[in-house]
């Protein structure tokens, strides 16, 4: 069975192309386009790992993760961040929050792909 | 009438009550916690003003002469309001260099001089114990009234032994030696005293208030109806009258008033409550408004109760002096009469408790420890512990004071009114008027000046005053009155040099002040003061212009601490003196006391602190006693002051430098911040930029990517993703431009092509560029423009790029296929404003004040993002701020928007002339 991915930016374009990449990967895609609709997601749909956009309406990537990492039922869940700034300090906050990996955009796709199998622990 | 018993229960009753209030004072004074340190309290104490004089007194002038009584109270309104300035000066100098009394202030004036504090309190006491005879008499006299019935004379008890009056005073004197000569204390504050004094200040106001209340509303149907009875009888008009009758006598007035002024400020017990028990120089500023206040209160049914008294009794039939108690007797209402009498016993014992700690502090400073200094047994080289023996003076002084006072009543009390006995101490308490002033005022004044003055003023205050007194209670043989001393006529003491058309008081008061300032202000001229009272003069004068470590100290010689310390000790006690010394070392920073350097500052801070147990006169003998000292002369004085001056001036340079390195410090951290702030907002740009920008090339670079690692992507797979790629990169490049020319116009080096403008054209050219758009998003566009348009100059292309980006975004956000968007154009003599009205889905109020910040795209439903950069609208502001003009968001979330700008037309103009031949970089 193949493992499920939740993927959630505010960027339409962004989201067309990791729907795509996940897909050719062979996981099942889930799609939020705000941090509420990703929280609501998590919940429902309990993804084994979400890509998360920090800049986002409604609830920031930061706010997903907090939430995320404060109940109990989805607590597991991985957390790869995606965020356009690039400064120190968000990505210590990232981590900070309880993401389990950070990664700036732009990415390369095959660096992506790498990160996303080494996390849900499937071999290259 | 009322039993005796009970008048004399209720009377030490009360005594016994001041003794709780003063005993309480003293105990949270010792805790730490004075009740006295209030404003209030302070005002209060200065009530003591108020003696069984204006208890009884005022009412029987009034009834006498009406208005009259007026001036005593109008000179200490005045005087509080005009000369608290006088009064603030007394408290500095007596705080800081521990003066507490009149007479010590004076004699310390002018050099230390023993003789003149001797002169000083002798005035005193001969002035004072007819004021206290007064109050004995006002009790003794109330009693009577309370215990006779009613109209008839009170039965004068022949024995001695058996007259109250006499067990009065000695009760009196007991409290007084409790609460006023219990412990020596170098600042001479008593608590609890004070404490007691203001209790008895709001007792006498609320009892004689309540009198005037009975009077006025209960025995007469108001203060109205009493006052319309008092015109009908033509007896009773004049005194309503300031004239009476006659010519209005303005030197009498003015003579009174003056007299009051000066009796506030220089009575001893005013001094000692006003300017020794003061706690905080700052409740000054509300005693002087208060204090007056409560003389209003206190006066306001003087006139009611005499003229109800004189009406209801009618005139002669009974003593004016106490209606305040037979008015209240004759009606039955014996507990008010009672209540009354107790008031007018607060006003007599809080004045004769206060003088008495006053003028006894003087008898032993200043008259008795000089004599006793002189002795071999309590002189300098002797040793022992003199504060018992001190103490023992103050006690005996306020015994034999208040026997004085006792016997004065005995012999003369019964020839005069209550109010001429209180004019005559008022009239010789003026005398000290000259010296004090002149002395806090005038660095010329000297001591035989001030020696003279009083003296002069003094023989002046006896012989027109005094003597005649004395004369007509037929104690001397009036001759000299009517024919003059030795039958000279122009020797006649109440009409001096032929001087006539004045009341006696009046004309004792010119002859005496005049007689004392002209001598004071002669002698002090004709004579240059010595080094010693050059220096004190400099002390006093210049108060306010020193702080206290920059105040010079006029001494030099060679000390020990191991001869001042047993000295100190002997008068403050050992215990007190250690303290005293080793609180200066800690202030000196020094380890010990035997560290203590014996300068002349040591030797100063000594003599101070004995100033305050002793007066300033014999602590300056004590002190010169066990020093050696080298004279001072008058080049040594200006050579010590130039020094201070110096200092002064090196402190105030030091002080000036601090405070102008403390402003450069705040001016540069203030700068810091501003580059710190500006810094966090370049990064905070920068870091936006970087993620729009990051932004499209994610997508860009992904979608590449995408293609690349895959060969067989089917063609609309890969059409689709050429399209994204596109827009992303438009968007990007769109992006970098606008980034530029944000920043080239914040930095002022944009340029601005200016010509002149036509509006109407302009708009009509933007929608034909966005018809295409229009069409494409199904939004219809309607212009509603004005038909003839001023011109304006602008930049056209400018503008046309405001337009356009307002344009766009109301593409953008009215809605697919049903948009609807109005452009409309208003010309009006100011200047040009233009509207763009969408439907969609408008802007929450929490956004509105965002949109025109960089970087804040709104959202509207459904996630869609119009693809702008977020620099559209803050460039377009920016434009329009450039020319003068404002921009604005009117919208309600659900209604749309309407983005409009203004362009002013006389903005523009300003602009044509500043900038058509200068076109900025």
């Amino acid at each position: 069975m193949s493992q499920k991915v939740l993927i959630a930016d505010d960027e339409p374009n962004i989201l067309i192309s990791l729907e795509f990449l996940m897909k050719r990967e062979g996981y099942e895609v889930v799609v939020a386009r705000d941090g509420q609709e990703a929280v609501n997601a998590i919940f429902k749909e309990r993804p084994a790992l979400v890509l998360l956009d920090v800049m986002m309406p409604i609830k920031t990537g930061f706010d997903v993760c907090h939430e995320v990492r404060a109940h109990e039922a989805v607590r597991d869940t991985l957390i790869l961040m995606l965020t356009a700034k690039g400064r120190d300090t968000d990505v210590a906050k990232g981590l900070a929050l309880g993401a389990n990996a950070y990664m700036t955009k732009p990415f390369s796709t095959k660096e992506l792909v790498q990160k996303v199998r080494e996390m849900l622990g499937t071999s290259a | 009438m009322l039993s005796a018993t009970l008048v004399i229960g209720v009377s030490f009753a009360y005594l016994l009550l001041l003794f709780a209030v003063a005993y309480f004072g003293d105990w949270r004074a010792a805790q730490g916690r004075s009740i006295i340190a209030s404003p209030w309290v302070y005002a209060l104490s200065m009530a003591v003003y108020c003696t069984a004089w204006t208890y009884f007194g005022s009412v029987g002038r009034a009834a006498s002469s009406g208005v009259w009584f007026l001036p005593i109270y109008l000179g200490p309104m005045l005087a509080m309001t005009l000369a608290w300035m006088v009064v603030r000066k007394m408290i500095r100098i007596a705080k800081t260099y521990r003066i507490t009394s009149i007479a010590d202030f004076i004699a310390s004036r002018y050099g230390k001089s023993p003789t003149l504090a001797g002169l000083v309190t002798l005035i005193t006491v001969v002035g004072i114990v007819p004021y206290i005879a007064l109050q004995l008499k006002a009790i003794a006299s109330g009693y009577a009234v309370l215990t006779s019935p009613l109209g008839q004379p009170a039965v004068q008890s022949a024995d001695w032994w058996s007259d109250s009056t006499l067990y009065v005073a000695l009760a009196l004197a007991g409290f007084t030696m409790v609460f006023g000569a219990r412990h020596l204390d170098s600042t001479e504050r008593h608590e609890g005293m004070v404490a007691a004094i203001a209790f008895e200040s709001v007792v006498k106001l609320v009892a004689f208030m309540a009198v005037g209340l009975f009077v006025s509303f209960g025995l007469f149907a108001s203060p109205v109806a009493l006052f319309e009875q008092a015109y009908a009888v033509d007896a009773l008009r004049k005194l309503l009258q300031f004239g009476q009758g006659q010519p209005f006598a303005y030197a009498q007035w003015l003579g009174l008033t003056l007299l009051a002024m000066l009796s506030v400020i220089f009575l001893p017990r005013q001094f000692q409550v006003m300017v020794v028990e003061n706690v905080d120089e700052q409740h000054l500023r509300r005693a002087v408004w208060a204090f007056p206040l409560y003389l209003l209160l206190i006066n306001l049914f003087v006139l009611p109760i005499a003229m109800g008294g004189l009406l209801y009794f009618g005139p002669g039939a009974m003593d004016p002096e106490t209606f305040i108690l037979s008015l209240p007797l004759s009606q039955g209402y014996n507990a008010l009469a009672l209540f009354a009498f107790v008031g007018g016993l607060s006003a007599a014992t809080g004045m004769v408790i206060v003088e008495a700690i006053a003028v006894s502090t003087m008898v032993c400073n200043d008259l008795v420890m000089p004599l006793l200094l002189r002795m071999r047994r309590f002189g300098a080289r002797a040793s022992g512990d003199l504060t018992g023996l001190l103490l023992g003076i103050r006690r005996l002084a306020i015994l034999i004071i208040l026997l004085l006072g006792y016997l004065y009543f005995h012999l003369a009390g019964e020839a005069y009114a209550l109010v001429s006995i209180g004019l005559i101490s008022f009239a010789a308490v003026a005398q000290f008027a000259p010296a004090m002033l002149g002395g806090m005022y005038w660095k010329g004044g000297t001591r035989h000046g001030a020696l003279t003055g009083l003296l002069l003023g003094f023989a002046f205050w006896v012989y027109t005053l005094m003597l005649p007194s004395l004369a007509k209670s037929g104690w001397l043989d009036d001759g000299f009155l009517h024919h003059g001393l030795w039958g000279v006529v122009w020797l006649k003491p109440e009409a001096f040099l032929g001087l006539t058309g004045l009341d006696n008081l009046t004309h004792s008061l010119f002859w005496s002040l005049l007689a004392n300032v002209g001598g004071y202000v002669g002698v002090s001229l004709w004579r240059a003061p010595s080094a010693r009272e050059t220096s004190q003069a400099l002390l006093f004068v210049d108060v306010f212009n020193r702080k206290a470590g920059a105040r010079p100290v006029f001494w030099q010689g060679r000390a020990k601490v191991s001869a001042l310390l047993p000295l100190a000790g002997r008068f403050l006690g050992a215990e007190q003196a250690q303290r005293l010394f080793a609180e200066y070392a800690r202030r000196e920073g020094v380890a010990s006391i035997e560290h203590i350097p014996a300068d002349a500052r040591l030797v100063q801070f000594v003599e101070t602190q004995l100033t305050g147990a002793i007066g300033s006169a014999s602590a300056r003998v004590m002190v010169a006693s066990v020093v050696e000292e080298e004279p001072l002369d008058l080049d040594d004085v200006m050579r010590i002051l130039d020094e201070a001056s110096q200092l002064r001036a090196y402190s105030h340079e030091l002080e000036e430098k601090s405070q102008s390195l403390e402003r450069a410090t705040t001016e540069l951290r203030e700068a810091n911040e501003k580059l710190k702030s500006l810094d966090r907002l370049k990064d905070d740009f920068m870091s936006s930029v970087t993620h729009e920008l990051r932004t499209p090339l994610t997508s860009i670079r992904a979608l590449s990517e995408l293609m690349r690692d895959d060969d067989h992507m089917d063609l609309a797979q890969r059409q689709q993703f050429l399209g994204i790629i596109v827009v992303e990169a438009e968007r990007l490049s769109r992006l970098v431009n606008q980034v530029l020319d944000m920043a080239k116009i914040e930095a002022g080096h944009a340029e601005w092509h200016n010509a002149v403008v036509d509006m109407r054209e302009l708009l009509e050219q933007a929608s034909a560029t966005m018809r295409e758009t229009y069409r494409e998003r199904g939004v219809a566009l309607q212009l509603q423009l004005s038909t003839a348009v001023q011109p304006l100059w602008a930049d056209a292309d400018r503008i046309t790029q405001v337009v356009l980006n307002l344009l766009s975004n109301a593409a953008k956000y009215a809605p697919r296929g049903s948009g609807q968007v109005h452009l409309s154009l208003k010309d009006s003599t100011d200047g040009i404003a233009v509207e763009v009205q969408d439907n969609g889905p408008g802007i929450s109020q929490e956004q509105q004040s965002m949109v025109f910040e960089k970087f804040r795209q709104v959202s509207g439903d459904d996630h869609y993002r119009p693809g702008g950069t977020g620099l559209g609208l803050p460039i377009s502001r920016q434009i329009v701020e450039h020319f003068g003009g404002h921009m604005w968001l009117h919208s309600s979330p659900g209604q749309g928007a309407v983005f409009g700008f203004f362009l002013p037309r006389q903005g523009v103009d300003a602009e044509r002339t500043a900038s058509t031949d200068q076109p900025l970089i």
